[in-house]
């Protein structure tokens, strides 16, 4: 099933959820409300036609352009995109699903904004979510254990956005 | 034959000093043999391994093949900073290393080196060495608790729950000789097997099955791979040992090593004929306190040579000869079981702890259990041993056909086969079956 | 006094025994480098393992972002360090992908050979210190000195023994030495019988199957679900491999290969290859069969480099050479996953039109099969967790990235 088939067949269900896809694209891609990616992750799953029994990876990508000259010129506002690469053993397909979020929850910075888990649908997002968390601050809402996980607990802010600033020492540690 | 403390006697001193001066030479032998013995496999456990690896292992130190490598390692070691860890016992952490190195050191007092040679001669030797070597544990479970390391903790209690558990399949081993020889002393144990090769305890079918699970617990007492569990590198860091360094690790390594060549030395005694070698050499050549033919011409010619520098006592040197010829089969024995130890340390993994409790008490234990039943069995049928039982069946058939006129075959046969069973049947007499246990246990009893 | 002795609940408190919790590693022997695993142990029974990582963490997806693709390829070296050839390659066919190239039939022989070789040598560090974990040194020394000689080949071919930075995005920095090939064959000759040895002293070694046979089970379901790959998946049965059903830009280069993929499949193997029985202790998805399946790759992937190194010398042309540094990145991301020895290792590259990749995205196997642990080493002996971890062959470059 291709990715445009697998969107026909969501948008039964999803419909209201759907809000973008790309299927031109190198790899072609479906663009879901946050709020749904529980639900519609589930359904992917379980579905027997679908049957995406394998999540292979979680990414999140800061659009945000600190360089005010170079802002100008793209064509994004500010935000962080999720992306859910899934494939299914069964039948061999593959689809990436994406969700933007907001860059702060209700845009206030520091803030960190929020999506629904998946670990319950797969077990692999249960640390690749905490990944995301720990460098680009993403938190997700239902994950049992959202801590940092390849950095120190202590540590301050997240180095995958683009607006990160390394700290010049960590516990005596001169770091820049 | 005369002894180390007869030879001081003839000097002009008390007799508390002389006995002082003999005990702390032949301490300061054994501590010698001891610690050279584990010197010695320290580097034959780095060239073996390194063999078996295919690689070439020490082979600069000393010149030659490394032989110089483990004093080296030693005067590393020496140089080391004493580490104590903060949490660690103190006292106790001290302490531990000396209390299993000298439990092992112990075992070398009961053990006979050759006929006579040995530098204390119990009549409950087998059971000495048992007790003795069993107290090794205290010194690890003591340094493991003190380290104030988990590891280390680790480490002691499965040395604890192992070695406890091993020291029972171990002893009733000992005893099924035991029970085969009726005595425990380790001297006539040996001596019972005097004689060509068949005449080894090994040869006893049962005491043949009792090997192998002696084999297995000897492994298993001193801690040896795929019975290394309290130190097991991959799980415990290096477990009781964690948190030891410099000298204090070289004790418990010493230990180790020297426990090798007492297992393995006990071994031999029991089973594979102690000092005999598996031709009697020594008996041809008349190397005895008794001696004659080539013995007593070294005799003769030794006293000759001490009378002439004032000496008139009379000197064996026969018998030295002859104990001399036999603590090296005792020596070439114990240092082939102790490379077989090496040999399976570095081809086995590691067992896991429930594995090796089931080896122990569904398997150790029941056989060696068994092989006790047997040997009574054993000792019962045939009370001096199977020759003796199989010429006693035939006797009245051979006495028989003496009696008829004489066929030739016939009579080179029976010939034959008596002449085989005269050292048998003396040492049945000397007290090699269950019958004279009997005896032996009342003779205890009467003292 | 004597009711409260009786309650039952009463008396469970006093004679339980207290819990401990047991700090494994950062330095220690058998965690494969900077892993850390807390243990709450009862006893020698572990109820919990919590792993804790990053301890090698140095950000490489932030590194990806101000750095050219090519000017990446060495930290791709310093993922995986054991398979470093594997992430080169995974990372060139990302960045192919994005740039919409593909190398030539030369090119992609080559690469078979080299990526299969280093498969070797990651699987023969596997077992290895697998053995090890076990506390059998012998095999790691005997599988070392093998690994040794394909370190000799990859010296050669690229001047370096294990970060190689040789296939690049494009093609290959250089194409073969003179003499390689039948320097490779001859390798590949007297490796044969290792194999056999390496079975002897521990496939069918039985304290070596009583350790490893029914431990760590690892059902097909729970593997998927983690996201378990490589080896380790297919140890549990399941019929998948990336050189199979991966997508077109990397399964073309293993087109006109005859070779199958390594799975207890319904409890059997694929009967081309010799192999020694398999023991009746085992059950499909344990630490044996995820070792087992990695000694069969080996057999297969010395077959998959004879079948590269003659389509190699019958390919026309020349091999590729890599791409411009400042090359520019068109916009768009792609995301390409590989079968390196450990399991799927993914990249993901988005272009912004400039050199320089927006994002960088590194899917590490190791660090979804490390998981898995905490479920795998619940209710196990202390001594199983070594066992377990070795099993899953981690590596911590590639965790922590």
């Amino acid at each position: 099933m291709n990715a445009e088939a697998i969107r026909d067949r969501l948008h039964q269900p999803f419909g209201p959820w759907l809000v973008g896809s790309d299927f031109a694209a190198i790899d072609p891609w479906i663009e879901v409300r946050s709020e749904g990616l529980s639900e519609i992750g589930r359904y992917l799953r379980e579905d027997p036609d679908l049957a995406f029994d394998m999540l292979h990876c979680i990414t999140a990508v800061d659009y945000f352009q600190p360089d005010e000259k170079k802002a100008a010129q793209v064509e994004w506002q500010p935000h962080v995109e999720l992306i859910y690469h899934l494939s299914s053993t069964v039948h061999h397909h593959r689809l990436v699903l994406k969700a933007r979020l907001p860059r702060w929850k209700d845009d206030k910075p520091g803030q960190m904004p929020e999506a629904p888990t998946v670990s319950n649908v797969w077990s692999t997002a249960e640390w690749h979510e905490r990944e995301v968390f720990d460098l680009m601050g993403v938190r997700f809402v239902g994950n049992r254990d959202m801590r940092r996980i390849l950095c120190p607990e202590d540590w301050v802010g997240h180095p995958l956005r683009k607006d990160y600033e390394m700290p010049t020492e960590y516990h005596g540690i001169q770091a820049r | 034959m005369v002894s180390m403390t007869e030879l001081l006697t003839l000097l002009p001193l008390p007799s508390w000093i002389v006995l002082t001066i003999a005990g702390a030479i032949q301490a300061a032998l054994l501590l010698v043999v001891a610690l050279c013995s584990a010197v010695i496999f320290i580097w034959l456990e780095r060239k073996v391994s390194a063999r078996i690896q295919d690689r070439l292992g020490p082979t600069r130190v000393g010149g030659r093949f490394g032989w110089l490598q483990p004093p080296a390692d030693g005067i590393k070691l020496l140089l080391k900073e004493d580490l104590i860890p903060a949490a660690a016992d103190r006292a106790l952490y001290r302490l531990a290393p000396y209390i299993s190195f000298c439990a092992t050191f112990c075992v070398f007092l009961a053990l006979p080196f050759a006929a006579g040679w040995v530098a204390l001669q119990l009549n409950v030797a087998a059971f000495f060495v048992l007790a003795v070597a069993g107290l090794e544990v205290f010194g690890v479970i003591l340094g493991g608790y003190s380290s104030g390391s988990k590891w280390s903790l680790y480490g002691a209690m499965r040395e604890a729950a192992q070695v406890i558990s091993y020291e029972i399949p171990l002893a009733l081993c000992v005893v099924v000789v035991v029970l085969l020889a009726g005595t425990m002393d380790l001297v006539e144990i040996g001596r019972q097997q005097e004689g060509w090769l068949w005449n080894w305890n090994i040869f006893n079918p049962f005491a043949f099955v009792t090997f192998w699970v002696y084999c297995t617990c000897a492994l298993a007492n001193t801690n040896r791979a795929p019975f290394d569990l309290p130190e097991a590198e991959s799980e415990l860091v290096a477990g009781f040992l964690t948190e030891y360094s410099g000298f204090r690790w070289v004790y418990f390594f010493m230990g180790e090593y020297a426990a090798m060549f007492a297992v393995s030395g006990l071994g031999a005694i029991l089973f594979l004929g102690g000092w005999n070698g598996p031709v009697p050499v020594s008996q041809w050549l008349g190397l005895s306190v008794d001696p004659h033919g080539l013995g007593a011409w070294i005799d003769a010619a030794g006293n000759w040579a001490t009378a002439h520098i004032g000496i008139h006592e009379h000197v064996c040197f026969a018998a030295w000869l002859g104990n001399l010829l036999g603590m090296c089969n005792f020596v070439i024995k114990a240092v082939l079981g102790a490379t077989c130890m090496i040999w399976v340390r570095w081809t086995m993994p590691r067992l896991r702890i429930d594995q090796v409790m089931t080896t122990c008490l569904k398997y150790c234990v029941p056989i060696a259990s068994a092989m006790i039943a047997g040997v009574l069995v054993w000792s019962f049928v045939f009370p001096s041993g199977v020759v003796a039982y199989v010429t006693a069946q035939l006797r009245p058939a051979i006495e028989h056909r003496e009696a008829a006129p004489p066929k030739a075959p016939a009579k080179k046969t029976a010939t034959k086969s008596t002449a085989r069973t005269i050292p048998r049947g003396e040492l049945g007499e000397g007290g090699g079956a269950g019958r004279s246990l009997l005896v032996y246990g009342t003779e205890e009893v009467e003292r | 006094m004597l009711t409260e002795r009786m309650d039952p609940e009463t008396l469970e408190f006093d004679v339980r025994t207290d819990e401990m919790l047991i700090n494994m590693g950062p330095q220690h022997p058998s965690t494969h480098g900077v892993l850390r695993l807390v243990l709450r142990t009862d006893g020698e029974i572990v109820t919990e393992v919590t792993p804790h990582i990053g301890y090698l963490h140095r950000c490489a997806e932030k590194i990806g972002e101000n750095l050219t693709p090519r000017q990446f390829l060495p930290y791709t070296d310093r993922l995986d360090y054991l398979a470093a050839m594997n992430m080169n390659l995974g990372w060139s066919l990302a960045v192919e992908k994005l740039l919409g190239i593909r190398v030539s039939e030369k090119t992609r022989h080559l690469r078979v050979v080299i990526a299969e070789l280093n498969r070797i040598a990651n699987h023969l560090v596997a077992a290895g210190c697998y053995g090890l974990d076990l506390g059998s040194f012998t095999p790691f020394t005997w599988t070392f000195r093998e690994r040794e000689k394909i370190l000799n080949l990859f010296e050669e071919v690229c001047g370096a023994r294990l970060t190689y930075s040789y296939i690049t995005p494009g093609g290959v920095t250089a194409d073969l030495p003179p003499g390689w090939l039948d320097r490779c064959e001859a390798f590949l000759k007297q490796f044969e019988p290792v194999i056999g040895d390496l079975h002897a002293i521990l496939t069918n070694n039985k304290i070596f199957i009583e350790r490893t046979a029914g431990v760590g089970v690892l059902t097909p379901a729970m593997a998927l679900d983690y996201g378990v790959t490589g080896p380790n998946l297919r140890g549990s049965g399941v019929d998948w491999d990336l050189r199979r059903d991966g997508e077109p830009i990397y399964t073309e280069m293993y087109e006109g290969y005859t070779w199958r993929i390594i799975a207890p499949v319904n409890g059997r193997y694929p009967d081309d290859h010799p192999y020694p029985a398999i023991p009746k202790e085992a059950v499909v998805g344990d630490s044996w069969h995820r070792y087992f399946v990695r000694m069969l790759e080996v057999v297969q992937s010395m077959d998959l480099i004879r079948q590269g190194m003659e389509k190699y010398l019958r390919a026309a042309g020349e091999v590729d050479k890599p791409i411009d540094v400042k090359k520019k990145l068109p916009k768009g991301e792609a995301y390409l996953e590989t079968e390196a020895p450990k399991g799927q290792m993914g990249f993901m590259i988005i272009g912004d039109g400039s050199p320089i990749p927006w994002r960088v995205r590194l899917r590490s196997s190791s660090f979804c099969n490390l998981s898995v642990m905490g479920q795998l080493c619940r209710g196990v002996l202390v001594a199983d967790v070594p066992s377990i971890g070795g099993s899953l062959d981690l590596v911590l470059g590639e965790i922590d990235r």
